[in-house]
């Protein structure tokens, strides 16, 4: 006879504002089965367990059903509650009267009798539970980092520093990320490079990281402890391992006039080539799709010129398979760039620059060696203006949020534009300034007081070009909304940071949440900022939403102890929701018939063929077998089964009919 | 498909042109345009300054009106009328109460088919229209879209709103050399042209100014309130800026009828209070 417990919470008041829960546990007391039914005011509070606890002993309960919020948030709580109490936690379930029914509807006799519903169907469901044993599997201690940013840098180098092998993925020929590019960095105004490049070096020469540059991840199977990944080495066309880094081949390289992406386009590369002098690995690519030879059939010259004979057209793309045991995502972020804008002149104009660019052009390494030239004529430019939320905070434009690293940023490119034209006029068009942070409301506060920006509060309208200066019109709306118009010599659009090109592909390739924007999603906004929904799978920088340097340190350290904390374990406790075959004793032995569709239909490879022999070792039948390892329970075999002999454990057959049968037979039963 | 025309008041007085160029336009693409049944004023900039229930009601018996007799579509070439009667289409369908509340106060059931089209949109569905054309316009212009064409960008739904194409895309059909510029969609002063002179003749005075240091021999317009402010305004506009400024401004069914060799008369071209010096047989010729 079953005793079953059922706990309503009032989740403060996010349940008990729209649900009567008090009717729902007198309702709930008189389904048969129930043994005991009581509501509280927190069920996940240490009282409110103690409830749980007690109930289980005192009234030796055969299962529990708290009806409270998603299971997502607390069935592993109530679980481990139940445990703790002696009952298997497996007999424990949660019926979500909260996402499911206090969220969504209001307050009202038919909500409370839906709550009612729902814990109804969990009370028969749960009759039907059986005790499961978790799965023990082992952990591969070896961390893949997807990204090698100043975040996935950081990442490597504390799960590297704490004993692990790390595998660093970068899809560019150099790591270092958008920080590389970077002039100077606010608060501080330290040197990019000056502070970033010692750790680059530190993680090529770390005993415990292997990099592979111009890699991609190309797919992932498994699960938390246990991921296949493939890895897509790009031919670089030489080998590296007798490439010396001379770079003579970049000097004598005929075809020289491409578009840097490392200078953001304001400056020019040869077609084999490294990204920066300061590159990790200091080996050269060569750029297939520019390279005369592999256009034309016609010059080798590199080939011709280099010492070693590194040089080969031939290398095929490699690909390299490795076992790890979590995954750190580090691919960071994007920037529109100003071909978005119409009201600016959708990138005509080639003074109307973007942040990054600005950051080429202040840097001392940039293409005009850090002296302040303006790209069309390199002219010294005696105005500049700088628009801040040039597409954030715009749902217009469909990029509703704030990019928050501009404010910052643009702070920082009107004093720099200072300290290098002395008589130089800045002015930043913003819409408020957002400077949270430790010693950031300073900084903009010195550019304003001390630095001599003219900050204008209001939007732009157009900039558009008239003799050859660029007419910047907008309205200043601390004067009462006065129209303003300003003859600037370069324009600094801030443009709005967005999801990395391929974050999208990426986060399906690894089956990780994102939202409307492509940032992948944390598993909890705030408590569980660093983890995807995903197990094993963990986040840093600015692949989550626009960051600065330290948020993304910061974050980066996060997720290097979380895998830590992974490795630590010897084993892993899985929770065994997983498909089983059935099996019975002779002469069935199982009501597979071995068609093994499901072996074609599983996402997983999860499906094996097992052959069941007599005594005499001979053939009787072959049926599936599922591989508790590889599956993820996620149920497609078992619409598949044509002899219905696949079930998933915790959501057998049995157990939805149940539930099922409780709806239709409401009323009936409990009258 | 059956289109129903709205002229609004300026079409029968201060843009009386504009009518007759575009009717002369239809006739000879073959189209009529038939007005929509006992039409009435559309409340233009009055009515939504005092009575948001007005600013309604009015387009909707417009509207309703048209609808009954079955036309699929009205065409509004005054671009304040086509804002007027766009944005209420717009609001009664997205609010069925609201809808059942104006029918009620009209006295006439709006149901939401009879869709709403202004001058372009419509131009811009003649299939083949550079077959039409028999006398090229062979001309540096400057396409000025106004405000109200292209906003409020999420409930009219037609081009860019910030470097709209739609008129420069037209006038290539025709033969033209569309200028790139930056005041397609500048306010030229609007309805303060009755009671602010001064800032329509520096608004408007800005507008031309830039089309002409681009090179641009023609202003090409679709709202008559562009171009009243931008024609008869002249006098101040000139006074303002201390010189004379002498480049046309002409409706896109004016510079279409002469692309397809219509006479100058028979599209009002002689209305205007910058002269137009086109002879109607030599549209090409460069004697604007
Ligand atoms: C103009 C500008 C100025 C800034 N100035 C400052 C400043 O002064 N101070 C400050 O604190 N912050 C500043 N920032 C912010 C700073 O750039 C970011 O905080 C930082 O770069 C985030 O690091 P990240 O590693 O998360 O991402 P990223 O720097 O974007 O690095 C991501 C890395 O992942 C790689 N990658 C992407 N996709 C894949 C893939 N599919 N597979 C493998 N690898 C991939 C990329 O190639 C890249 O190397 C500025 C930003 C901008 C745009
Ligand atoms: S950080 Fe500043 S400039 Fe950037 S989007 Fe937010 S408010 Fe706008």
């Amino acid at each position: 006879m079953a005793r079953i417990g059922v706990f309503i919470c009032h989740c403060g008041e996010n349940i008990s504002a729209t649900v009567d829960v008090k009717k729902v546990a007198a309702a709930a007391a008189r389904i048969p089965g129930v043994a005991h039914s009581v509501e509280y005011k927190y069920m996940c509070s240490d009282p409110g367990q103690q409830l749980v606890k007690n109930a289980i002993r005192e009234k030796n309960l055969t299962g529990v059903v708290v009806a409270a919020c998603s299971p997502r948030m607390h069935e592993p709580t109530f679980r481990r509650a139940c445990a703790e109490a002696g009952l298997n936690p497996f007999l424990c379930e949660m019926a979500n009267i909260r996402e499911h029914c206090s969220w969504v509807h209001e307050k009202g006799d038919a909500t409370t009798e839906k709550a009612v519903d729902i814990v109804r169907t969990l009370v028969a469901k749960v009759k039907k539970n059986k005790a499961l044993q978790p799965i023990q599997v082992p952990v591969t201690k070896v961390a893949l980092v997807i990204g090698g940013g100043i975040a996935g840098i950081q990442s490597s180098l504390d799960i590297a520093n704490a004993g692990h092998r790390v595998i660093l993925v970068e899809r560019e020929p150099s790591i270092g990320g958008h920080m590389s590019q970077l002039s100077e960095t606010f608060p501080t105004l330290d040197c990019s490079q000056c502070i970033l490049t010692p750790r680059m070096v530190e993680v090529a020469q770390h005993p415990n990281i292997t990099l592979y540059s111009y890699a991609e991840l190309e797919s992932l199977d498994g699960f938390i402890g246990n991921f296949k990944a493939r890895i897509r080495k790009k031919a670089r066309s030489l080998d590296e391992t007798l490439c010396t880094g001379c770079g003579l081949c970049m000097q004598k390289c005929p075809t020289r006039r491409i578009p840097s992406e490392f200078d953001a386009g304001l400056g020019l590369r040869p077609a084999i080539y490294v990204p920066f002098p300061q590159a990790v690995p200091n080996k050269p690519v060569i750029d297939r799709e520019h390279c005369t030879y592999y256009r034309t059939g016609k010059c080798r010259l590199c080939e011709k010129i280099c010492p070693t004979q590194a040089i080969r057209f031939d290398q095929p793309d490699e690909i390299v398979e490795v076992d790890v045991g979590a995954i750190v995502l580090a691919t960071g972020f994007d920037i529109k760039h100003s071909d978005f804008f119409p009201e600016y002149g959708y990138g005509r104009y080639p003074d109307v620059i973007d942040g990054l660019q600005f950051e080429r052009l202040a840097s001392a390494s940039g293409p005009t060696l850090g002296e302040m030239r303006r790209p069309s004529d390199g002219k010294v430019p005696e105005t500049v203006v700088f628009i801040a939320c040039a597409g954030s905070r715009d749902p217009a434009k469909g990029i509703e949020y704030c990019s928050k690293i501009c404010c910052m940023y643009t702070a920082k490119h009107a004093m720099l534009y200072r300290h290098k034209v002395h008589g130089g006029k800045p002015y930043v068009f913003y819409m408020d300034v957002r400077a949270g942070g430790k010693m950031y409301e300073e900084f903009v506060r010195r550019a304003m007081e001390e630095e001599g920006v003219q900050y204008v509060r209001g939007r732009v309208s157009r900039v558009f070009e008239r003799n050859g200066k660029l007419v910047v019109k907008g309205a200043d709306t601390l004067l009462g909304a006065r129209p303003i118009e300003i003859e600037a010599d370069l324009v600094v659009l801030a443009t709005a940071a967005v999801a990395q090109p391929g974050a999208e592909e990426l986060a399906q390739k690894l089956h990780v949440s994102y939202d409307t924007h492509q940032f992948f999603a944390e598993a909890h906004p705030k408590l569980r900022p660093v983890e995807t929904n995903t197990a094993g799978i963990f986040l840093a920088g600015a692949c989550q939403a626009p960051k600065d340097i330290p948020e993304s340190v910061a974050q980066a350290s996060g997720a290097a102890a979380k895998v830590a904390a992974l490795f630590s374990q010897a084993e892993l406790v899985r929770d065994p929701l997983i498909a089983v075959v059935d099996r019975q004793a002779p002469p069935v032995y199982s009501s597979c018939v071995g068609c093994f569709l499901c072996q074609s239909a599983c996402p997983y490879q999860a499906i094996e063929k097992e052959e069941i022999r007599g005594r005499d070792g001979q053939l009787i039948k072959t049926v599936a077998k599922v591989n508790p390892g590889l599956c993820q329970g996620c149920g497609t075999c078992v619409a598949f089964c044509r002899t219905k002999s696949i079930d998933i454990q915790g959501f057998s057959h049995e157990q939805v009919h149940a539930e099922v049968l409780a709806l239709l037979n409401r009323g009936e039963r409990d009258a | 498909m059956k289109t129903g025309f709205y002229p609004g008041c300026s079409m029968k007085g201060s843009a009386r042109e504009y009518s007759e160029s575009l009717l002369a336009v239809a006739g000879a693409l073959g189209r009529t345009l038939p007005e929509v049944p006992d039409w009435n004023c559309c409340g233009a900039t009055a009515a939504h300054n005092l009575d948001p229930d007005l600013a309604l009601a009015l387009p909707a018996r417009i509207l309703a009106a048209a609808e009954n007799v079955g036309m699929e579509e009205v065409l509004v070439p005054c671009a304040a009328c086509y804002s007027r009667l766009k944005v209420t289409r717009h609001e009664l369908l997205e609010d069925e109460q609201l809808r059942q509340r104006i029918s009620g106060l009209v006295e006439a059931d709006y149901r939401g088919s009879t869709e709403v089209l202004n001058i372009l949109e419509w131009l811009s569905r003649v299939p083949e229209l550079e077959k039409h054309v028999k006398k090229p316009f062979q001309r540096k212009v400057a396409c000025y879209y106004g405000c109200l064409l292209v906003r409020p960008a999420g409930i009219v739904k037609f081009d860019r709103p910030e470097d709209p194409q739609t008129m420069d895309l037209l006038m290539r059909k025709l033969g033209a050399e569309p200028i790139d510029w930056a005041f397609k969609t500048e306010c030229c002063g609007a309805g303060f042209s009755v009671s602010r002179t001064d800032l329509v003749a520096k608004l408007s005075g800005h507008i031309l100014e830039d089309a002409v240091s681009r090179g641009a021999e023609a202003m090409i317009v679709a709202c008559p309130m562009c171009h009243l402010n931008l024609d008869m305004r002249r006098p101040n506009i000139e006074k303002r800026a201390g010189k004379k400024i002498s480049i046309p401004v002409i409706y896109i069914t004016q510079a279409l009828g002469l692309a397809m060799g219509l006479p100058a008369k028979k599209l009002g071209l002689h209305r205007h209070k910058v002269a137009v010096k086109i002879s109607a047989a030599n549209a090409a010729a460069k004697d604007i």
